[in-house]
C-alpha cells in the first residue's frame, strides 16, 4: 500500500478517524488504537486545544497521530477564520479541518462561505481540509486556492447511507490534483472499502464508530475494509460484464496438440 | 410558509391558541393500529398528523417501542454524550404576578439581586465545579437586570465559560442583537402555556400578560442570531397533549424561518414553590411526560432536549438514555445562592440535589460521556 501525503506528512494509514460521540475518552482512545489511524480531528469546541490535559486531548497519541483540530459549529467564513486562528495560536497547529454548516439539523455544508475561509487561511499558512458537499466545482476551486485535500460528504453526516454520491465523488476523484478524502455518511466498512476501490485517498468514519455496540471491533473492521479496498484499488479491479463470461465457450475446444 | 406567516397564524388556523380542545376527540379515536403504522415509518421527522398519532392515549401502549426508536435516533444524532449546564440566578425581583412563580410580585419574600461581583462569586463556584455552558436567569427586573448589566458580566464571564445563555425576561431585537455582540448566543423562553385563555388565567398582571409579545420574542432572538432557542411549557398549568401539539408547531415554524439555529425542548413540570398554594388541575404524570418526549423526540431527530433539576434523581436517571441531551446539576434557584451563606429564596424546589460530580458519575455508569464543553468562545464576534 502505497504511503499517501498531505502538505508534507506521510501517513501509512488511509483511515482518518472522529473523536465526537464516544461514550468515553478512555474507549475513544482503544477504537483510535485499534483503527491503526495516523489522523485523527476534533471539534475545537469540544476541547481546551491549549491543555495538553484535556481529558479528550490526552487520550489522544499525538506522537503517533496529527491532530486535526476542526470548526464544526462556524456558521460563516468570519467564524470560521477566527475559530482557526485562535486554535492555531493557542495549540501551534496549523492544520484545520474546515466546516461551516450554518444548518444545525442536517450540518451540510456551505460551499460558498467555505471557499472564502479557505483562501483567508491557506494565505495564512495553514494545511487547509475543507469539509465539502460532493460538488466538483467547488473541489477545482479549493484546489485551486491551495487547500491541501478536499474532503467530499458520502451521505449526510452521521447519516451511516453510504456512498449516495457517488457520480459526484468519482468526477472529483478524476479531477483532483490533491487527495480526496471521503468524509460523513459512511456507515459500514463496506461502504469504506468502496470508497477506496473507486480511488479515494482516504476515509474519515467518527458516527459508525462511536456508536456501534463495540467501537474498537468496528475500528478494526473499517481498518481491514481501508486496506482491503486500497490494497484492491492499487492493483487494479477487474472490468465488470454485464453477463456470465465463461473462460471459453466457443474456442475451448481447440488444443495445441498435433 | 409563506413570508407572511407568523407563528400567531399558525396556531389560530389549528385553534391550538383558542379552543384546543377540539383536538380531544381526535386524539381520542386514534386506534392501535394507526399507531403501529406511525412507528414503522422513518423516524425523526415532523408532521401535525405524526404527532397527533404518537401523543394520542392510543400510543401509551407503544412507549417501549417509542423509547427503543428514541434511544436509536439520539444515540446516532448526539452520540453517546450528554452535556452538563449550571442554572445562575441573577435577581428574584419581578414585576409579574404569575400565580405558579415564588418570584411573584404580590409575594411577600426577600428580595435579592446580586451585583457583578456578587454573580462573579457564584460564577467562580459554579466554574469550580467544571462546568462551561452557563445559563443566566433571573425574574423580570427591567429596572436591575439591564442590556449593560448583562453585557458587563457576560465580559468577565467568557474567561471562565465557553457559552454563555439567557433565560430572563423578553427583550427587544436591538438588545438581543447586543448581548450576541456580547458573546451571549442562546435564549431559553417558554411560553408557559399556548392556550390564551389558560395564560390570562395564570399571568395576572406585569408585562407578562402580554400572550402575543411573549409568542413573538423567539422570532426577535432569532432575528438576533442567537444561535440557540430553548423552548418549553410549564407542564401543569393546561392538557399535555394539546401544549405539546402548539410546542410542536411553533418548534417547526422557527426552524423552518430560522434554520441557522438550533431548536431545545425543555419539560418543566410545576415544582413546589413558597407562598404558592394553587392546585393544579393538569398535573403531568412520569409515564405522560415520557410519552411527550418520546412523540418530540420521533418527530424532531435534532433538536435537543433538557432536563433540569426540578425532575427527581430517580427519574432523571432513567430518562437520560431516552432522549436526553443536556441536564443540569448541583443547581441553586436562589440569586447568591452558590457562594453566600445568606440563602435568599428560591424560584421552585429542586428535587435531583445531587453534586454536579455525582450527576456526572451517574452519567458514566449509564455508559455516556458527561460533556462539560461543548462550544468556544472563539465564535464570539467580541473574542
Amino acid at each position: 500500500m502505497k504511503p499517501l501525503i498531505i502538505a508534507d506528512r506521510q501517513f501509512s494509514s488511509r483511515l482518518f478517524i472522529g473523536t465526537g460521540k464516544y461514550a468515553s475518552s478512555r474507549i475513544m482512545a482503544q477504537a483510535i488504537e485499534a483503527s491503526g489511524t495516523e489522523m485523527v480531528t476534533v471539534a475545537l469546541r469540544r476541547v481546551n486545544i491549549d491543555d495538553e490535559n484535556d481529558n479528550m486531548l490526552a487520550a489522544i497519541d499525538r506522537n503517533r497521530c496529527q491532530l486535526l483540530p476542526n470548526t464544526s459549529g462556524a456558521r460563516d467564513a468570519a467564524e470560521a477564520v477566527r475559530l482557526s486562528c485562535l486554535a492555531r495560536a493557542a495549540s501551534g497547529i496549523c492544520w484545520i479541518k474546515l466546516e461551516v454548516t450554518p444548518d444545525p439539523y442536517y450540518l451540510l455544508p456551505d460551499g460558498e462561505e467555505t471557499l472564502k475561509a479557505a483562501e483567508v487561511l491557506v494565505k495564512d499558512g495553514f494545511v487547509v481540509l475543507p469539509y465539502i458537499n460532493a460538488d466538483p466545482v467547488l473541489a477545482k476551486k479549493l484546489q485551486d486556492v491551495g487547500c491541501a485535500a478536499v474532503m467530499p460528504l458520502a451521505s449526510p453526516i452521521g447519516s451511516n447511507q453510504g456512498l449516495k454520491t457517488k457520480a459526484s465523488i468519482e468526477i472529483i476523484i478524476r479531477q483532483a490534483s490533491v487527495p480526496v478524502i471521503v468524509d460523513a455518511g459512511l456507515g459500514a466498512p463496506s461502504h469504506a472499502a468502496e470508497s477506496m476501490e473507486m480511488g479515494a485517498d482516504a476515509v474519515l468514519v467518527n458516527t459508525a464508530i462511536a456508536t456501534s455496540a463495540d467501537p474498537v471491533q468496528m475500528a478494526a473492521a473499517f481498518k481491514m475494509a481501508v486496506e482491503a479496498g486500497r490494497i484492491a484499488f492499487e492493483t487494479g479491479l477487474p472490468p465488470q460484464y454485464a453477463a456470465a463470461n465463461a473462460s471459453s465457450p466457443l474456442t475451448g475446444f481447440l488444443r495445441d496438440e498435433l | 410558509m409563506s413570508r407572511q406567516t407568523t407563528i400567531q397564524t399558525i396556531l389560530a388556523e389549528k385553534h391550538l391558541d383558542q379552543n384546543p380542545e377540539c383536538w380531544l376527540g381526535t386524539l381520542g379515536n386514534i386506534k392501535t393500529d394507526q399507531v403501529r403504522q406511525e412507528l414503522s415509518k422513518p423516524a425523526g421527522f415532523f408532521s401535525f398528523d405524526r404527532l397527533l398519532v404518537l401523543l394520542s392515549p392510543a400510543a401509551e401502549e407503544y412507549l417501549e417501542q417509542m423509547a427503543q426508536q428514541s434511544q436509536r435516533l439520539t444515540v446516532q444524532r448526539f452520540g453517546k454524550t450528554i452535556q452538563l449546564y449550571a442554572p445562575l440566578y441573577l435577581s428574584n425581583v419581578c414585576v409579574n404576578s404569575c400565580r405558579y412563580c415564588g418570584y411573584n410580585r404580590t409575594n411577600a419574600i426577600k428580595r435579592t439581586r446580586l451585583t457583578i461581583e456578587q454573580a462573579l462569586a457564584d460564577a467562580e463556584v459554579i466554574a469550580g465545579e467544571g462546568f462551561r455552558h452557563l445559563l443566566l436567569v433571573s425574574g423580570e427586573d427591567r429596572a436591575f437586570i439591564t442590556t449593560d448589566y448583562l453585557i458587563k458580566l457576560a465580559e468577565h464571564l467568557k474567561r471562565w465559560f465557553s457559552s454563555l445563555s439567557i433565560e430572563i425576561y423578553p427583550m427587544a431585537q436591538k438588545d438581543y442583537e447586543s448581548l450576541f455582540l456580547a458573546g451571549i448566543d442562546g435564549v431559553t423562553l417558554y411560553q408557559e402555556t399556548y392556550d390564551r385563555r389558560v395564560y390570562a388565567q395564570y399571568h395576572l398582571a406585569g408585562p407578562k400578560a402580554d400572550y402575543d409579545y411573549r409568542l413573538q420574542t423567539p422570532d426577535r432572538f432569532a432575528s438576533a442570531q442567537m444561535r440557540r432557542i430553548g423552548l418549553g411549557v410549564l407542564l401543569g398549568l393546561a392538557d399535555w397533549r394539546l401544549e405539546t401539539l402548539a410546542l410542536a408547531e411553533h418548534a417547526a415554524y422557527l426552524m423552518n424561518k430560522y434554520w441557522r439555529s438550533q431548536v431545545s425542548f425543555s419539560f418543566p413540570r410545576i415544582r413546589p414553590a413558597r407562598c404558592v398554594h394553587a392546585q393544579w388541575p393538569h398535573l403531568v404524570s412520569d409515564k405522560n411526560l415520557v410519552q411527550m418526549m418520546l412523540a418530540l423526540r420521533l418527530c424532531f431527530a435534532d433538536a435537543g432536549m433538557v432536563l433540569s433539576t426540578r425532575e427527581s434523581a430517580t427519574f432523571r436517571d432513567h430518562v437520560i438514555g431516552l432522549c436526553i441531551t443536556q441536564i443540569s446539576a448541583g443547581s441553586k434557584t436562589n440569586p447568591g445562592g452558590y457562594s453566600s451563606a445568606k440563602q435568599a429564596v428560591e424560584q421552585f424546589e429542586i428535587a435531583d440535589t445531587r453534586t454536579p460530580a455525582q450527576v456526572a458519575q451517574m452519567i458514566c455508569a449509564h455508559g455516556y460521556e458527561p460533556v462539560w464543553k461543548d462550544w468556544d468562545v472563539s465564535f464570539s464576534k467580541s473574542c
